[in-house]
């Protein structure tokens, strides 16, 4: 082991760093439309650093929040990445638990967009901080770590888990492929196993975020977290489809039969998500009494408030059609249907789990009093901002890992050396010297079997 | 890959280097700059936040003598910000002491006088007229707040009206404190609720879950002129506070911890108001609870308010 050891370090310590760049080189390289789509994205991101700096100076009186809707347009964002976040399990279910070929094939992407919007999490709690400066009390150790009272603690742990988790893997696998080797399954399995629970997880302590406030009615449900799990499950999936469909577009073959299955999985799910949208809708309304009234502040306006209304209508009409669409014989073969429905799911959730969610608990307030809440320009430039970063992170990790899972790039040893003369022979005093053991580890690299992405379907 | 990269241009300090490569590096040190350019704003915190307040320890792990370089640091700071001359002191909780409150609803007649002396007592900003008292005006025959006015400026008392103050309740059970991530808010022995202000990191979880709107954001730097910063102040109370963290009432805890009653109590024309120890048997406050119809507000939540209304 310790000699093995020995060999394999001056080869990471070469392949690594160069895998690291190779990276670097693919995440930059691309076509005019891809230049064009990352300006773009920069650009927005700016403005949304910048709308976030002047916050950060003049204090938080520059959103539309109050006293009475302390929480607004952040937390409704985080509230719903944190759905988008684990929903990609649903690449990773079939495709690790049920060994789905095809899944298996693309569950990267999924992986990948679980930590694009994790990092989108993190920052839209950062941004909601009125005192980001004092961030580091929020770390175990450093700080005062309120844990396991504060379920805000628990939200720290796991959604950081859960970017780590999936860090780990996508890091691991990538750079194994790079190196053109069949991934370990120790390295890597136990950890996705991990990750399925994990991302019911992350999504179900922040339901209880909510649901835990006593003085909430609005939130204090039991089939709070049930419903975020339901409706993560769609949208989700649905940016995932939609996903692979640019994918297709920019010249990456991928098949339908990955595509169908989150179709599946999704009319499941929409079906899941409207029942309990409307067992919660008869509970709230049937009998009556003090507590409805945020529920029907939101859908039918409160004494001539109405500011969430058309906001939820809105929702409710797509995700209906949505659901139809799904549910259509066409969602099997038109890839049109689908991709409406799925931008209408997407947009319908990000209302009913955003706006419709985080507001309406806090309106009536808690002393009845009724103060509304729109978000203003500078809430809208930071949110935009923050949606602009993650898709640069997205599309950035896409583009390295789409040609290293499909082996079109790979680990080339540096040509001067024999790596076979080089395995008795660690050199003491020049470590870097090119020679790589990679390639003679055991593991030769066929173009394997059953665990990666490079299974060539036809373009 | 394609021939532009295979084309290379001359730099006059790197050399020759592909032209693709050196748009690469045109495009990120003008991305740099272009960030660098978008969070500028930042420049203006400069001289605002000091280092010494960036690592400053939570309030339960500062020794005597942190406190006392604390306590200077934020009376030089009111000096410079406000041109004030304040005294920062941090009474501790007396043994044997659990304070309560009581409000007669049958004699309050909402003048608002508690909440001007709130506002003036504790160092509340004053562009936004805050305080950590609101009076609502209820119609008789309900306790329904949906039919309550908090911001009523009319003449009082209004026929068929009755007046109902809410404050921090300092609930036995606090939900804001369970919530709290990092521990910046919590409960004296003596029952009060408290925020460090040098620790809170302003998420306003402890707002969504008070449910009875006890607790104040600090949305901007509070404004108070020189002359109407009230100099003596409580570490743990009436201190100005900073901007972006979240604050609430303190029982006045810097003038009833030196035996002195609440700033509320002391403006209150009408009586209606009483404070005192709960763990004394002979204190009016017990009375009171024994002798009157009193009662608590959302009393099914279980935060058990130590702040109680009666009727005579």
């Amino acid at each position: 082991m310790a000699i093995q050891a020995q060999q394999a370090r001056p080869g990471h310590l070469v392949s690594y760093p160069r895998f690291l760049w190779r990276s670097l080189v693919m995440a930059t390289d691309g076509s005019l439309a891809f230049y064009a789509w990352m300006t773009m994205l920069t650009a927005v991101a700016l403005v949304g650093a910048n709308a976030w700096a002047n916050q950060v100076v003049d204090g938080m009186i520059v959103t539309n929040m109050t006293d009475h809707v302390s929480w607004g347009l952040y937390i409704a964002n985080f509230t719903f990445m944190v759905g988008v976040a684990a929903g990609g399990v649903m690449m990773v279910i079939p495709g690790y638990l049920y060994r789905n070929k095809e899944m298996h094939d693309v569950v990267i992407i999924g992986e990948l967009l679980a930590i694009a919007a994790i990092v989108m999490c993190l920052l839209f709690v950062t941004v909601d901080l009125g005192r980001p400066d004092r961030f580091w009390h929020l770390i175990p150790g450093l700080g005062r770590f309120n844990f396991p009272i504060s379920m805000l603690t628990w939200d720290v742990i796991v959604l950081n888990g859960y970017l780590l988790l999936n860090l780990h893997i996508c890091g691991y696998l990538l750079y194994i492929r790079y190196l053109g080797k069949k991934p370990e399954p120790r390295w890597y399995v136990p950890f996705v196993m991990i990750s399925i629970v994990w991302a019911v997880s992350i999504h179900t302590v922040t339901a209880f975020l909510f649901s835990g406030l006593g003085g909430r009615p609005f939130w204090k449900s039991a089939l709070l977290a049930p419903q975020f799990l339901a409706s993560a499950f769609v949208a989700g999936p649905a940016f995932l489809i939609l996903t692979m469909f640019v994918l297709r577009r920019v010249g990456v073959a991928i098949s339908d039969r990955p595509i169908q299955l989150l179709v599946q999985i999704i009319r499941v799910t929409v079906l899941i998500n409207l029942l309990m949208l409307g067992s919660k809708l008869f509970t709230e309304f049937y009998a009556g009494g003090s507590y409805t009234k945020h529920t029907t502040y939101l859908f039918f306006g409160w004494e001539g408030h109405n500011a969430l209304v058309p906001w939820i209508w809105t929702a409710i009409a797509l995700n209906l059609i949505a659901a139809v669409l799904f549910l259509l014989p066409a969602a099997m073969r038109s890839a049109r249907v689908v991709a409406i429905a799925c931008v209408l799911a997407f947009v319908g959730l990000w209302i009913e789990k955003g706006m419709g969610l985080i507001v309406p608990g806090f309106v009536p307030s808690t002393l009845s009093e009724m103060v509304e809440y729109v978000p203003n320009l500078t809430e809208w430039q930071v949110s935009a901002g923050i949606w602009a970063f993650g898709l640069m992170i997205y599309t950035v990790a896409l583009k390295i890992a789409i040609p290293i899972m499909r082996g079109e790039e790979r680990f080339i040893p540096p040509a001067e050396s024999d790596p076979a003369e080089t395995i008795h022979d660690p050199p003491a005093d020049q470590p870097h010297a090119g020679e790589a053991p990679v390639t003679d580890q055991t593991q030769a690299d066929p173009p394997e079997s059953d665990s990666g992405g490079e299974s060539g379907r036809g373009p | 890959m394609s021939d532009s990269d295979k084309r290379t241009i001359s730099l006059p300090v790197l050399g020759e280097v592909s032209r693709r490569t050196a748009l690469k590096a045109g495009g990120a040190t003008l991305g740099l700059a272009a960030f660098a350019a978008a969070v500028s704003p930042l420049a203006g915190l400069r001289g605002r936040l000091s280092a010494q307040e960036l690592m400053q320890r939570h309030y339960k792990e500062l020794s005597a003598d942190d406190k006392a370089k604390i306590f200077e640091r934020l009376e030089n700071e009111a000096k410079e910000r406000y041109g004030a001359d304040v005294k920062i002191k941090d009474p501790k909780a007396i043994p044997g002491v659990r304070y309560g409150y009581a409000i007669n609803l049958s004699v309050c007649n909402g003048n608002g006088a508690c909440m001007e002396a709130c506002h003036r007592e504790n160092n509340h900003d004053r562009s936004t007229n805050q305080s950590y008292i609101r009076v609502f005006e209820m119609p008789i025959g309900t306790t329904d707040f949906k039919h309550g006015d908090s911001t009523y400026t009319h003449d009082v008392p209004r026929e068929g009206k009755y007046y109902l103050p809410v404050q921090c309740f300092q609930c036995e059970n606090p939900p804001c404190v369970d919530v709290c991530p990092v521990e910046a808010t919590w409960q004296e022995e003596d029952g009060i609720v408290v925020v460090d202000y040098n620790w809170c990191i302003g998420c306003r979880y402890c707002q969504a879950a008070c449910p009875y709107h006890a607790r104040r954001f600090n949305w901007k730097e509070p404004q108070i002129p020189a002359e109407e910063v009230n100099p003596d102040q409580g570490y743990l109370s009436n201190r100005i506070r900073p901007a972006g963290v979240v604050e609430k009432c303190h029982f006045c805890l810097h003038r009833t911890r030196e035996g002195r009653q609440p700033a509320c109590l002391e403006a209150c024309p009408t009586g209606a108001r009483i404070f005192g120890n709960l763990l004394d048997p002979e204190s009016e406050i017990r009375t009171v609870l024994r002798t009157k119809r009193v009662f608590v507000l959302k009393e099914e939540l279980g935060a058990r308010p130590t702040l109680f209304y009666f009727f005579d």
